[in-house]
């Protein structure tokens, strides 16, 4: 593999150079999205937490991320008068070695004077950012690569789905550190899943998680399936779930992490992302992008996103590769598609050729070579409000 | 030319359309010719043999829901006629609280 990565003070190492632009509630969305409109720069990206109320997850989602790898520099912009730990969050990025600034709208006098605040920060972080930069050779096993499902139909469990499987288990084979997940999409799938189990707590682990995630989505009332997923094919939650379970390929499960919990050792992981506790705040994760962005608060340095349909998103922070298992979906939307796992059908590709074209983009794209979501300009982030417990040591490999 | 249905495992009792499959099709399975009842899109699945109402669907060798209705060889196979043993599904028209 020949590409560079930015490395990080803490010894990480990214595949992009990324410049934050995050507000710490809704208040401040406006003032922060301008900030980054006017900065017209690919580099810069908006993300940030709509909620007023304290949330000790969304905090430590966001401190996750202002010290992701891909993250170079952070600007947080605050209202003043919300509850977010700003200051907390700032602190974390200097220790990681992040430059950092704080605008609070309040205190600095309303919109165009945080505005024009806002771009001067850009400019100044940036210089700084350029001045830390060190770059280094990067190798698969350096890399987090995380996948999800999205629009999902009856191809997706028959070429996309597998397909990634493939490639998941060239990279583990290859010391790359994996993560799968949608425990509430792989309800009916936990006696398989736990008999590859690393260990017998992690096996105790899966199968708690997706019994977790039955009880939400029954409390909740619905499963994880959408009205695509029926006119894609798709008859049941079990059905899906066989589907999804699949992109895990066939390694050994070696732990079971929670958001934003870190990967301890490479190999493959479940990420178990149904709260914890009575159903509090609604469905576990509200569109397909707040599972990615759980992805990159755990680490994802890329994220590997199956589609039947034909979902167009990208993410703000990393990459997503997006896999169509539908040839009629890559005929209608090749635009926004990397990969055509439809073509298994007509018998011009295998789930092997699949899987080996999804590693050689992998490391196309770690080196640089843009996605289609990311030329499109997609920059997609949501985070809300959840609650979990730590996972404890024995979800972690020994 | 692509196949007309894939069958993912012995054991199941219904195969996936690789295509647009078109009705009164024959369709050969594992030496078993089917005749698709009815015009079905790509990734739908059709009864590979006559089910009964209880029986469970079987796909990828494992199960994934029961029959609701009967219906023959060659029938597509969909919410109308089987449901999820474990929680329900939502459709557009859901109305919620």
């Amino acid at each position: 593999m020949n590409a560079q990565g930015y490395l990080r003070p803490d010894g990480r190492k990214g595949i992009r150079d990324v410049l934050i632009v995050a507000y710490l509630v809704e208040c401040a969305h406006h003032t922060a999205r301008r900030i980054v409109d006017l900065a017209d720069d690919p580099q810069v990206h908006l993300v940030g937490f709509p909620g007023c109320y304290p949330n000790d997850y969304a905090r430590r989602m966001m401190k996750a991320l202002v010290a992701h790898p891909n993250v170079g520099g952070v600007i947080l912009v605050s209202l003043g008068c919300e509850s977010f730990d700003r200051e907390g969050v700032a602190a974390h990025a200097a220790a990681h070695g992040r430059p950092v600034e704080t605008i609070v709208i309040q205190q600095v006098g309303g919109t165009r004077a945080a505005i024009e605040q806002g771009r001067a920060a850009v400019g100044r972080v940036k210089a700084q950012m350029a001045a830390a930069q060190v770059r280094v050779p990067l190798s698969l096993s350096d890399l987090v690569v995380g996948t999800v499902c999205g629009g999902s139909d009856g191809t997706s469990g028959i070429t996309a789905n597998p397909a990634v499987g493939r490639a998941f288990d060239g990279l583990v084979d290859a010391g790359a550190t994996c993560i799968f997940e949608e425990t509430g999409e792989m309800i009916g799938c936990e006696g398989p899943m736990a008999q590859r189990a690393g260990s017998p707590a992690v096996a105790d682990a899966i199968v708690a998680s997706i019994a977790k995630a039955e009880t939400y989505y029954r409390t909740m009332g619905f499963g994880s399936f959408a009205p695509g997923n029926a006119e894609g094919g798709l008859s049941s939650q079990e059905e899906k779930s066989a589907g999804a379970y699949v992109k895990s390929g066939s390694r050994p499960i070696i732990g079971v992490i929670k958001p934003p919990e870190r990967t301890t050792a490479p190999g493959l992981y479940l990420m178990d992302v149904v709260p914890d506790g009575e159903p509090r705040f609604g469905f576990p994760n509200i569109s397909d992008n707040a599972e990615i962005v759980e992805m990159i608060a755990s680490g994802a340095h890329l994220t590997l996103f199956t589609t039947g349909r034909g979902s167009v998103v990208g993410s703000a922070i990393a990459p997503v590769i997006k896999i169509t298992g539908n040839p009629e979906t890559w005929q209608r939307l090749g635009e926004d598609m990397d990969i055509n796992a439809g073509a298994i059908f007509d018998g011009s590709a295998t789930l092997d050729s699949v899987g080996a074209e999804i590693v050689a983009l992998i490391e196309a794209v770690a080196g640089g070579a843009e996605t289609k979501s990311e030329a499109m300009g997609h920059r997609e982030f949501i985070l809300t409000y959840k609650a979990f417990e730590p996972s404890g040591p024995g979800c972690f490999p020994r | 030319m692509a196949p007309a249905v894939i069958l993912l495992h012995g054991d199941d009792n219904v195969v996936v359309c690789c295509r647009t499959v078109e009705a009164g099709e024959h369709i050969r399975v594992e030496g078993v010719d089917i005749i698709a009842e009815q015009r079905v899109a790509l990734g739908h699945k059709l009864a590979r043999r006559d089910l009964c109402t209880g029986d469970k669907v079987i796909k990828y060798g494992a199960s994934i829901g029961s029959m609701t209705a009967d219906i023959k060889a060659g029938g597509w196979v969909h919410m109308h006629n089987m449901k999820s043993d474990y929680i329900g599904a939502h459709m557009r028209d859901a109305v919620t609280g």
